[in-house]
């Protein structure tokens, strides 16, 4: 209790740099509403069925990285055996699947629609 | 019992013959595939043999499952998308309904071997190959050359995106066989803690009740599980096919 008025006195001292702050604030908000419509559609394509899409989109990243890694795993394994130049397929297009991996994650994640998946 | 894996053997039901010294057999694989289709087939011309303008229960079912499939082609591969409807219709409601199926004690869930989702999802990458070389000839591989990339790790992305292209297949089919499995694996082991804590006496009963209501939760959790993956696997058909409708975008 004994401090309000201290703090009253804190606040009446602080106004000019709280009025400038909303000013800026209010500026920023306007600015925000002019890009604001240009935003929308990016931020809510699919409308009210966001959330099962969501969810979908989540289940769908747990296997992508795996299969990349796998198939370039493999590719690299079968190239070895057919060409006898042992661990360099192998290292090169495991590391090239996983790079696929990512690449695939990134776009099933909606981060980049990136080419090829043509969304 | 104490199995969890026991569920998903295949016991062979009939034997119809042998081709070429290997037995051809009905399994109960193939028996709940049958089943599953005789019940989407009941669903669908029970639901639409009345053609009531204001549709019963059954009807807006079939309804709904049209509706709900033919805007996930619409808003992934746009209209041209349509003339696939009648593959990914049947892809979603197979899949939907053998999940759901399996979710019944005592049945056995289709999805939950690889076997299954593996030629499931050999079927789509195929159509895509198959229609996106019809369609786009030689242009199809512009799908793996993307525009606007230097010369010099052009190679490099063409490789990447090979590999990604090619794991498509392995990741749509893992995905839900290893959902299927993981959750039906869970199930019974939790359920089978409930037998194993009965038979501790009095106390045991009491300390049942937390795995009884974590297997009743983890119903509820796989019935959405069920619909969520059959529409993933739809959705990620739809995305597929529509990179052989437009490749290069």
């Amino acid at each position: 209790m004994a401090d309000d008025p201290r703090e009253d006195s804190k606040n009446s001292r602080r106004s000019p740099e709280e009025a400038a702050l909303s000013a800026r604030l209010q500026r920023l908000g306007e600015r925000l509403d002019q890009h604001g419509p240009s935003r929308q559609p990016e931020a809510g394509p699919s409308g009210p069925r966001t959330d099962p899409s969501a969810l979908a989109r989540g289940f769908r990243l747990s296997t992508e990285l795996v299969a990349g890694v796998l198939v370039g795993a493999f590719i690299g394994w079968a190239l070895d055996k057919w060409l006898g130049t042992s661990p360099w397929g192998m290292m090169v297009f495991l590391l090239l699947g996983f790079a696929a991996g990512v690449v695939n994650v990134i776009r099933a994640a909606g981060i980049s629609t990136g080419p090829g998946s043509g969304r | 019992m104490a199995d969890p894996i026991h569920q998903f053997e295949i016991q062979k039901l009939v034997t119809l013959g042998h081709i070429g010294g290997h037995e051809i057999a009905f399994t109960n694989s193939a028996l709940f595939m049958a089943i599953t289709v005789v019940g989407i087939a009941a669903l669908l011309v029970g639901g639409s043999s009345a053609r009531a303008l204001v549709p019963g229960r059954m009807q807006s079912v079939a309804e709904l499952s049209y509706e709900f499939v033919a805007n996930t082609i619409q808003s992934t591969a746009g209209k041209e998308g349509m003339k696939f409807f009648p593959l990914v219709f049947s892809l979603f409601m197979f899949v939907l309904i053998a999940n759901v199926i399996g979710l019944i004690p005592y049945t056995f869930t289709v999805t939950s071997h690889i076997i299954i989702t593996a030629s499931l999802a050999l079927l789509v990458f195929a159509t895509v190959l198959i229609y996106g070389f019809w369609k786009n000839g030689l242009g199809f591989f512009r799908l793996f050359v993307p525009s606007g990339i230097p010369i010099y790790i052009l190679p490099l992305i063409v490789f990447i995106e090979l590999l990604s292209f090619l794991s498509r297949p392995i990741s749509h089919s893992v995905r839900l066989f290893a959902n299927m499995l993981a959750g039906h694996i869970t199930l019974k082991v939790f359920a089978s803690f409930i037998t194993l804590l009965g038979g501790f006496g009095i106390a045991g009963w009491f300390g049942a009740i937390l795995p009884l209501s974590l297997v009743v939760a983890l119903t509820a959790l796989e019935l959405l599980v069920a619909f969520l993956q059959a529409y993933v696997f739809a959705i990620l058909t739809c995305i597929y096919l529509n990179d052989a409708i437009h490749p290069g975008h």
